[in-house]
Order: structure tokens, then sequence, then C-alpha cells
């Protein structure tokens, strides 16, 4: 079934003002070989997308193809009438999209979005489509493959549904498969058993397939050959091996280094732990959202959590989203008033809420927002964004306010000119900077870093994360540092907390976290993450991103989905923190020798 | 010291001429008629009384319905008056009326919004209830109600259209302060422990601007079609003055003849409306604030 | 279960506007210098005459018992009497409101359809020569007042090609082709504001429709174009369209006001503006309920047709 793909001398242009073509994709070829799985890797705006959907017939409004030749099989893609592509689309090459959430019609039954193209164009009846549908869903491991059908999308889980956008694609059992980023929108947890589902799938058929992505590790498990792009133009072609372990373009090398800040960031020279009394204190916080008439919370987001952070050092909190990570950040600094616990700081208890807060106290703390495109005014100038904080806390005018200004420009590593430019008109990593530094203005004790680096591409992250280190070199600053990605928190932190559902499930300090034993959670959120060799895929446990049920109140949260539980201890006892002999505490039944015996074995 | 945000701040710098010539650039052809059009109009409202030959008032021509001529370019009307002088002088109230009527429609809903999406809670929910009961009322039976308790003298015109108005500018500013209100850089700013009116006039209203100008251009067109339309049923600007729609109504007369005097009237509203409706059409639409009602 | 009680809430919401604009217009009603009383009997009347008349009608009571009078007289059909023809406002408002509902429901019937259609078809064929010429058309056909139509319009059909009469004559006999010549102008011009309106609208919704990845996928699924449309775009749009018909037909509310007088057309909207010139009140605010009334329902249609089209909240 499976074919061979020739691209040559692709071209693709966008419709500019004035009817002038910019050029988005320059003379792109590449060829890929039967059975083949073939990586698109690249940044956003290198071209990817436009690529694989160019493989399809297929451009986005505004765009079209240029130049060039696309050979599918024995079919010139390029030079089909209408009624050919239709007839090529989603029976000879099939499409499965980035985020299946937006691309299932959320009116439709899933079972009747998946038959759709095999029922219309008659090449089966709705029975056989039916019972083909379900075996696929079988096949991809979905849960209840029988019933599943009948449901409306948003009544299945992200993983889920990506999985079923799988099945739709596979169901015309077509020569050719393109996967868009399938896995970017899911947890890591998630994207691992995704992962595991889409090679089974594509190896079992054989099938020719492309798969784009901006990750090197998750393209390292999948794919027989890479192709690097940038800026619509290859960088670098070859096999997987070759590409992974002897990059010949500076762009392979940038994107590999980017791929793995704990080789790469410049460790700080953190002060020993216990030296300092502690800047930032929290004992049994509790926070969410709601008040009932009780006084009770009708939405607990954080339970119990206790921390401490010692001048110099920086903090990493990570979880999942919905773990609770951003409300931790919004309490400390004041936007949440806690529902229990107390925040102390430099050994005072800090007001609740913010008007309670002194002006100074305010100053002290700062908070860095994980998008800076609505993070940063876009009605104003990087001047006006940096200033304020200087006028509204020290009373700076004129030449100070400048002088000062021009000083954290260069702290960021920008030139001066650009205090007069708009906000609106800088790039994502300029925006970043400037967001940075806005909270560097205000000279704080502490700097709350909210997903920083997650809505950046992976050199220009990078870079962000090289200047939070220096800068922290420099200044000698103290960070907490929130994140979904926990080999950049392993990277740049001192300390780490992992949060579960809003539990503090371990914490310790950052070195601690190479090496088992880890509480299940940690365990599992480590050896998801994709690593940058072939085979990981493989060897990696089965994750377990299971029932959703969430266990009563006050038995571990992580119940439903841990593969160690004890039963008649877990799900009767709530689980005791303990110690771990280097330091670190977790929550959990477990003792440590047999958790290291469990996560020890696999590996 | 407030710094003004224009349109593009970046192009600031750079002479104004250039600025316009790119303005004109960027303009779609329905866009260019559309300025042209209402520049054409503002200049005759601001202007059309320095213009006029005759008194709009005065009976000048020998006969009444006369066609175009010479001395008369647009005829003259039922009752042998000037017709060109009629209209100009008829522009200044329907442009003068909308033009402040719809200020005040679009400021007094933008500053009540502001009010509303940053003090939340219980004000909020009573204005908003307010303008809800406001907006549930059809434009022209409002008006009719308000004209009938109140009378219909240009200061109380003035007041009518702003009032009836005023709801659908305060539901599009709302909607774009509570989206604003939200953003992080508000709370940025809340964090840094700036005051609620510095939020409101340095992080919220020069983002609104763009959208609630547009905004003011639509309320001006419903002003115009509005307060035509009393006094096209005689309950509008009432004689000796005339608006536009007064000039259509008191020369229904001609119509049978198909005189200028009914024609020129009904011509200068048209053009007027369509001029600033296509305008506003071509300009960028800044994604949040897609106009409408 | 969650269906119903939604739609319940809406209701709720939707009497609790109604009540509240009753209270508004009637206070603003009270404040009309001058009261009911001197009003009917002239400037001639004698003080003793206007106070006899002023403990008839109930005037000496004070404004809020007054008002829940008038209210329940509304609620229970009895809005009180015309200060002009002293005939029961209930019967004026019965023998002209079904003459207004004909003349609306004629122009649902003709503009719905022509005007889903502009907009469907120009957002299909989003920025083509198509789309923009209809675009530019609809933009200025919104612009254009309806005494202006309906003038341009008696002056081009009835003045000068006399294909139709000038003014609106209900026929005695209801045969097609003459009540489709004395409906003509009158349905013509509301419609030519309201297929403006609800077709950009309808565009609006469809357009947004089709920026969705689903349709996308969709096309890249190799579905042809109308089953694209048909299957995955218009079932979606469903409820913002229902939205967009609803919203333009309360248009309408105001467009007969102007069509009913120009036309001379004996329906409610005419009657309104008979009350206004000679400050019959009780006549007004019962009007005024009526097409208050008329708006609400509307609304509340469009917001059970968005709720009903969207499985999120149909199921569960």
């Amino acid at each position: 079934m499976a074919v061979t793909v020739n691209v040559s001398h692709l071209k693709v242009a966008a419709r500019g003002e004035g009817g002038m073509p910019i050029p988005i994709i320059r003379d792109v070829s590449f060829s890929i070989k039967k059975g083949e799985v073939l990586a698109l890797i690249g940044e956003s705006g290198s071209g990817k997308s436009t690529i694989a959907l160019s493989l399809m017939g297929y451009t986005r409004p505004g765009l079209e193809v240029v130049g060039g030749r696309i050979q599918v099989g024995d079919q010139d893609v390029l030079a089909l009438k209408s009624d050919e592509l239709r007839a090529l689309r989603g029976k000879t090459v099939a499409y499965v999209a980035q985020s299946a959430a937006a691309s299932f019609n959320p009116v439709v039954r899933i079972m009747d979005q998946v038959i759709e193209t095999a029922v219309t164009t008659q090449m089966c009846t709705r029975a056989v489509a039916e019972a083909k549908a379900i075996g696929l869903f079988k096949s991809l491991a979905l849960p209840n493959p029988e019933t599943l059908g009948h449901r409306y999308p948003h009544e299945v889980s992200g993983g889920q549904l990506q999985r079923l956008m799988a099945a739709m694609a596979l169901m015309a059992d077509p020569a050719l498969v393109i996967f868009d980023e399938p896995t970017t929108a899911l947890d890591v947890t998630t994207q691992i058993e995704v992962l595991r589902a889409f090679k089974a799938a594509v190896k079992e058929r054989g099938v020719t397939a492309v798969y784009v992505s901006h990750d090197l590790a998750v393209v390292a498990q999948i794919a027989d050959q890479i192709v690097v792009l940038q800026h619509g133009e290859v960088r670098e072609a070859g096999q997987r091996d070759q590409i992974l372990h002897e990059p010949d373009a500076d762009y392979t090398q940038s994107l590999m280094q980017a791929a793995q800040p704990e080789k790469r960031v410049r460790p700080s020279p953190a002060k020993a732990l216990g030296t300092m009394a502690p800047i930032l204190q929290i004992k049994g916080m509790k926070a969410g959202y709601g008040k009932a008439r009780d006084g009770s919370l009708q939405k607990t987001v954080l339970d119990n959590i206790d921390l401490t952070i010692e001048p110099g050092r920086a903090l990493g909190i990570i979880g999942e989203s919905g773990s609770g990570k951003s409300t931790l950040a919004r309490v400390i600094a004041g936007m949440l008033p806690p529902a229990a616990g107390q925040v102390c700081f430099h050994g005072e208890v800090l007001p609740p809420s913010l008007r309670a807060r002194s002006r100074d106290q305010l100053r002290r703390i700062q908070i860095v927002f994980q998008n800076a495109d609505t993070a940063i005014n876009p009605a104003q100038t990087v001047g006006e964004v940096l200033a304020r904080p200087l006028q509204f806390y020290y009373g700076l005018k004129g030449q100070a306010l400048t002088k000062r200004v021009n000083e954290l420009l260069d702290l960021i590593r920008m030139p001066s000119s650009s205090a007069d430019r708009l906000c609106r008109k800088m790039s994502g990593g300029q925006k970043q900077r400037v967001n940075l530094a806005r909270a560097l203005a205000a000279k704080p004790d502490l700097i709350l870093c909210d997903e920083v680096t997650s809505a950046l591409d992976s050199v220009v992250a990078a870079a962000i994360l090289d200047l939070m280190a220096e800068l922290r070199h420099e200044l000698n600053l103290t960070y907490v540092f929130i994140s979904h990605d926990i080999s950049a928190v392993r990277a740049v932190c001192d300390d780490i907390m992992v949060l579960y559902a809003g539990t503090q499930v371990e914490a310790g300090q950052s070195q601690a976290f190479k090496s088992a034993p880890y509480h299940p959670y940690t365990d599992l959120l480590i050896s998801s993450v994709p690593q940058l060799r072939r085979g990981w895929l493989e060897e990696a446990r089965p994750g377990s991103s299971g029932a959703q049920a969430q266990p009563e109140d006050g038995l571990c949260r992580f119940l439903p989905r841990c593969s160690l539980k004890i039963p008649g201890l877990c799900d009767t006892m709530p689980a005791p923190r303990h110690a771990l002999s280097d330091g670190r505490n977790i929550l959990c039944h477990l003792d440590e020798p047999s958790l290291r015996a469990a996560q020890l074995e696999t590996v | 010291m407030r710094k003004s945000y224009s349109l593009d701040a970046e192009a600031l710098p750079q002479d104004g001429l250039a600025v316009a010539e790119r303005a004109w650039k960027s303009l779609s052809i329905s866009g260019r008629v559309g300025l042209v059009l209402v520049i054409f109009w503002l200049f005759i409202a601001v202007f059309g009384a320095f213009l006029s030959p005759y008194s709009p008032s005065a009976f000048v021509a020998d006969d009444v319905f006369l066609p175009m001529s010479a001395t008369h370019w647009l005829g003259s009307d039922y009752l042998g008056r000037d017709t060109l002088s009629r209209v100009l002088s008829g522009t200044r109230y329907t442009v003068g009326l909308a033009f402040f009527g719809a200020l005040l429609a679009s400021a007094t809903g933008t500053f009540l919004a502001l009010y509303a999406a940053v003090s939340q809670g219980v004000l909020d929910e009573v204005i908003s209830r307010l303008m809800d009961t406001l907006i549930s009322i059809p434009s022209k039976i409002f008006a009719l109600v308000l004209v009938a308790v109140f009378g219909a003298s240009l200061p109380l015109l003035l007041l009518t259209a702003a009032i009836i108005y005023l709801p659908g500018s305060y539901r599009i500013a709302r909607a774009l302060a509570v989206n604003l209100n939200s953003m992080d850089y508000v709370e940025v700013a809340r964090v840094r422990g700036e005051r609620k009116l510095y939020i409101v006039f340095h992080e919220i209203l020069p983002n609104m601007l763009n959208p609630m100008m547009a905004d003011f251009g639509l309320r001006f067109v419903f002003v115009v079609l509005l307060l035509s339309g009393m006094s096209f049923l005689g309950l509008g600007v009432q004689p000796p003055a005339a608006d536009l729609g007064s000039l259509v109504r008191e020369n229904m007369s001609g119509l049978q003849d198909i005189a200028p005097a009914i024609l020129a009237p009904a011509i200068a509203i048209a053009t007027l409306t369509i001029g600033v409706n296509l305008l506003i059409d071509a300009l960028p639409q800044s994604g949040n604030g897609k106009g409408g009602h | 279960m969650r269906v119903g009680l939604l739609i319940l809430k809406r209701l709720g919401a939707a009497l609790l506007t109604l009540w509240l604009v009753s209270l508004l217009v009637f206070i603003l009603s009270s404040m009309l210098p001058g009261d009911a009383a001197s009003e009917m009997l002239g400037q001639s009347a004698t003080p003793e005459a206007v106070a006899a008349l002023r403990l008839k009608l109930g005037l000496d009571q004070p404004l809020y018992v007054r008002y829940f009078q008038w209210l329940f007289g509304l609620v229970s059909g009895h809005p009180g009497q015309s200060m002009i023809s002293g005939l029961p406002v209930a019967e004026i408002i019965g023998t002209r409101l079904p003459k207004s509902l004909f003349l609306a429901g004629l122009t649902a019937l003709v503009s719905v359809p022509v005007s889903l259609t502009i907009g469907i078809v120009s957002a299909i064929y989003r920025n083509s020569f198509i789309d923009r010429a209809l675009n530019v058309m609809t933009l200025s056909m919104v612009a254009v007042p309806e005494f202006l139509v309906a003038t341009l319009s008696v002056l081009v059909f009835a003045v000068s090609l006399r294909w139709l009469p000038a003014l609106t004559i209900i026929p005695d006999v209801a045969d097609p082709a003459s009540i489709a010549r004395a409906y003509a102008l009158p349905v013509m011009t509301l419609c030519f504001v309201v297929v403006a309106q609800m077709a950009r609208m309808t565009r609006a919704a469809v357009a947004d429709q089709l920026d969705q990845p689903y349709v996308e996928m969709a096309v890249l699924k190799g579905l042809t174009k109308p089953r694209v449309i048909l299957r995955h775009v218009l079932p979606n749009a469903t409820g913002p369209i229902v939205n967009a018909v609803a919203l333009s037909l309360s248009y309408l509310l105001g467009g007969v006001v102007i069509v009913e007088t120009v036309f001379n057309y004996p329906g409610v909207a005419s009657l309104i503006v008979d009350a206004v010139t000679s400050r019959d009140m009780p006549l007004l605010l019962a009007c005024t309920m009526v097409f208050c009334t008329a708006y609400m329902v509307l609304v509340l249609i469009a917001d059970v047709a968005a709720i009903l089209a969207n499985p999120r909240l149909a199921r569960s």
C-alpha cells in the first residue's frame, strides 16, 4: 500500500499587499522511500506545516504554490484537478491535525466523522466501515472501542481524540499519512501513549508517513529520515542517526542544544542551603476559587503547601496543566488570598490581598507572566513599559530615568534604541526579554516566573533560559520558576517541588532529582519526557493517563493513575509525607526501598 | 502630562503628508469613496453656511418646485425657497445632531463601561441590567415615547439620541473593557500596586480607542437614520429649523414632479450615511471590535 | 435537564426585562406636564370638571398605585381606554395588530430566504468579486433610512412607472394577485433594510465557522464542497444564523413605524405615531409594551436556538 514521495523545488508564496508574492517556502526538495517515516522539523514560521499540507495539494487561504513538483506514488499532485484532488485526500493521503479538539466537528458524533470519507465515497457500507473503525480504535488502545464512537468530541479526552483522529486517517488504508504536530498540545504523560499508538499503527501497516514536529526528541522516536527546516528552506536533511549524532548545520546544532538545557546551562553558584534566613516561607497553605456559605472553597486548587526559599536560590515548581502551579504564583504575588495558611516574607507575615500590601512589599515580589503577548501592553513603547516601575517605585525622572531604562535594556541584551519601539512590533523573544526586564526594574527580592519559556520556540526559549541564568549570576536574584518542563527546571533550579492536582507530592534539592527513587508521579513525569535517542519510546515504562475519576478527599490524588498503589492501604488511608535519605520528602505510602526497587527494575 | 496614543505611534515622527498618503493607499476603493464622502459632508456641515447663496428661510424664487437653474442650482422648494441653501443648512442640523448625539452616547457608554468593568460586582450588575432594559425597547419606539413626553426641541432630540444609543455603545465598550481588564498586563499593573484610575486610563482605554472610534462611526449613522426618520414623521426637528429629514417631508408634494427639492436632501442623507459605512468597513479591523449591533 | 433550566432562566430574564421596561415607560409617561384629565377636557374646562374627571380616572392616587393598577390591567388584557377616542385600548390594538403581524410575516417570508442565500453565498466565496460587490451593496443598503426607500420606491413604481399604488388599500377579496399588488411596496421597503442587515450577519456567522480547523479537516478528508458546507459548516452556524435572523427581524419593529405611516397602512405602528401626536398616553404605553414584547420574543427565540444547536448544552 505504501508509496514513494518525491518533492522537488517546491516554492510556496503568500500574496502580500499589492499582490506582491512573499516567499514562504523557497525551493524545498526531499524524497521518502516506501514505508519510511520522514520528519519535518523546525520552529514556528519554518514552513513545515505548509509543506506537509502541500503534499495533499492543499494550501491555507492566502498561500499558493508557485513552483516545483510533488509526486505521491504515480500521481503528480500539483497537476491534479479538483475532483482528482478530492479522490486523493482522505484516501491516498490522510491527515492528522495538531489540535484534535478543534479539528473534530463539535456537533457531529465521532463515529460519523471517522467513517465519513469511506461511506460518502462508497468504499464500503456503513456497517463494514463501523466494524473497521472499532477495530482501529482497539489497535490504537482506545478504551471502550465499541461505544466510543457514539460520543461527541467534547465528551472525550484530548489524548483519546488525537488517537481517534489517527483512526479517522487510517480508515481508508491510505498510502501516505501526514501527522502535523499531533502531540504538541498534550501533556508529556499523555504524549507518550499517543506516540506509542501512532508508531505501532504506522509500523503495522507499513505506510509511508510524514511527521511534522518542533520537538527533536519526539522525532527521534518515530522518524527514519529528518529534514530540518528554517525560514522555508532546508537546513539539513539525512538519516535520523546522522542528524541526531553528527549534525552538520549550525542551526541543527542549536536545536540540539536547545533540546538539552541540562547540558547547556551553566550551573549557578547557589548559596548552600540553610546558611541564610529564608526570603519566603509558606506553611499549610490552601487556596482555590469560589467561597461557599460555610467559608470553605467550592474548588480547591492547592492544598497543604509548604515551601521555603532562601536568598539567591531558585525554586522550580513543576506539574502538568491543572496542577495548580500558576495559582501558587498568584497566591505569593497577592493576587489570590489563600483560604488557609500564611505567606511569610523576610520573616514577616504578608497581608493576603494586594490592597493590604504596602508599595514596598509589592516591589519586592515581581511576577513575570507566561505569555509576553498579553503581559505587555501592546499600545506602549518598550521605554514606557520599563519606565513605569521606575517612576512608580523609585520616582525616577528625566536623565536618571533614561539612564536606568538603558541599563535595563543592556541587561536583557537589547540596544537602547529599542526603547522607542512599540511593543506589538517586537518578536516573541524580544517581548519576553522586556517582560523580564520590567520585573528587574523594581529591583525585587523575589521574581516569580510563570511558564516564561513555554510559549516560545525552543531556540528562543533556550536563549531566555540562558539569560535568566546569567542575570542570576550578575544580580544574585532569587527565582520561583514555574514550568511543566522538568528538564528546564532541573537545568536552572536549585530546589524542585512537584505538584500533582494541587498537592505537593515531592520536594527537595535539584541534584537529588537525578536518580530514583521518586514519588510515583515524579517518576512518571520524568520517564515520560522524550529523550534524544532512539529506542527511548520502547524502553520507557508504560504511561498511565488512566481514569479521570477523583479519589475521595484526603486520599492520595495520584491514586487512580498510580501503578504502585497498595490496595487496602492507599485507597483507605491518607498518604504520609516522609523524608528520603537524600533530603527530599515525598507524599506516599511506599517506603524508599520499595520505590527504588520498582523504579530501577525497568531501566 | 499624558502621552497621546495615535493610531500608529510609529508614524508620529514622520511628516503628516506621508502618513496620509500611506493611509490613503491602504484603503480599498470603496473605503476611499467613503472617505471622500465623509470629508465632503463634514466640510459642508462646518462651512456650508458661508457658501449658502441665499438665506435658507427667505422666499427668493419666483415659483415653487422650480427645476435646477443657474440662479437656483437645486431649484426651489414648496414655498419658493432656495433648495441649495436649505440643504446646506439642513446638513448642519443633521450632521451636528448626529455627531454630538453619537459622541455623547459613545463617550458616556465608554466611561460607564470602564467604571462597571473595573469595579465589577453589584454596580456592574446594576448598570448592565439597566442597559439591557434600555436596549430592549426598539429605538424608534423609544424615541417616540421620549418625544411624546419631553417634546422635540433640539437639545432634547440630542439627548434622546444619546440615551437610545448609549446601551449599544456600553455593551461593546464593556465587552472590550472586561476583555482587556483580564489581560496579563493589567494584572501586572495591579500587582505593581497601581490605582484604578491609572489602570483605566493608561492600560485599558488606549487599547479600546480604535474599536470605539469605529463604533462611534456606526452610532453616527444610526443617529442620522433615527433623527431624519423622526423629522420625516414630523416629530423630529421642528420648523423653522429643518434637518435633511424635514426637507424630504415638507417637499413630499413635489414627488409627483420629481422636483430637486425632494431629491437633493434624499441624496444628501444617503451619500452621507453610505459614506460613513463604507469608510468604517474599510478600516483595518483590530480583531476584537467587529462593530454591528 | 440542563437545557430546560437554561431556557427557563432566559425566559425569566426576559420577563424581568419586560417588567423593568414597563416600569421605565410608566415613570416616563408620568413626567408629562399636565395630566390626562386637563388634556382630555381641553383649555376651557372648569377646575371642578377636571377634578371630577381626575377622581374618575384615579389620577388622585399615588404613582405606584396607578402603576400597579395599570400593570395588572396590562397583564389581564385591559390596559385602559384611549384618551382621544374613548375606546378600550385593547380593542383598538386588537383590530390593528393582526394587520401589522401580516405585514411583518410577509416581510419575513420574503427576506429570510433571500438574505440567507446572499449571506451564505458571500461567505463561501469570501473575498471574491461577488463577495466584495455584495458587501458594498448591503453596506449601502443598511445606511439608507426606510423613509427614503419608501419615498423613492413610490417615486419609481407609483409615480414614474405607475405599476403599483402609492397607498396600501387592503383588498376585500383575498386573491394572491391583489394582495401582492397592495403589499408590494411596503414589503419591498421593509425587506430592503432587513435583508441587508440579515445577510451581513449571516455572512459573518458562516465565515466564522469556515475559519474553524474542522472545516479544513473536512476538506482534507476529500469531502465534496456541498457536503463540507451542508454537513459541517451549516449545522455549526445554525445558532448564530437564527440569532442573526431574529435580531434583524427585530429591526423590522422600527421599520414598520415609517412604512405604515408612508403607505397609510392601518397597523399598530402607525397607531403609535398617532398616539404620540395626540399624546394619547394609555394607547402609547400599551403599543410600546406590544413592541417590546415582540422584541423580547425574538431575542428569546434566538437564545433558545443557540442553546439547542449546541450539543455541549443539549446533551448531558
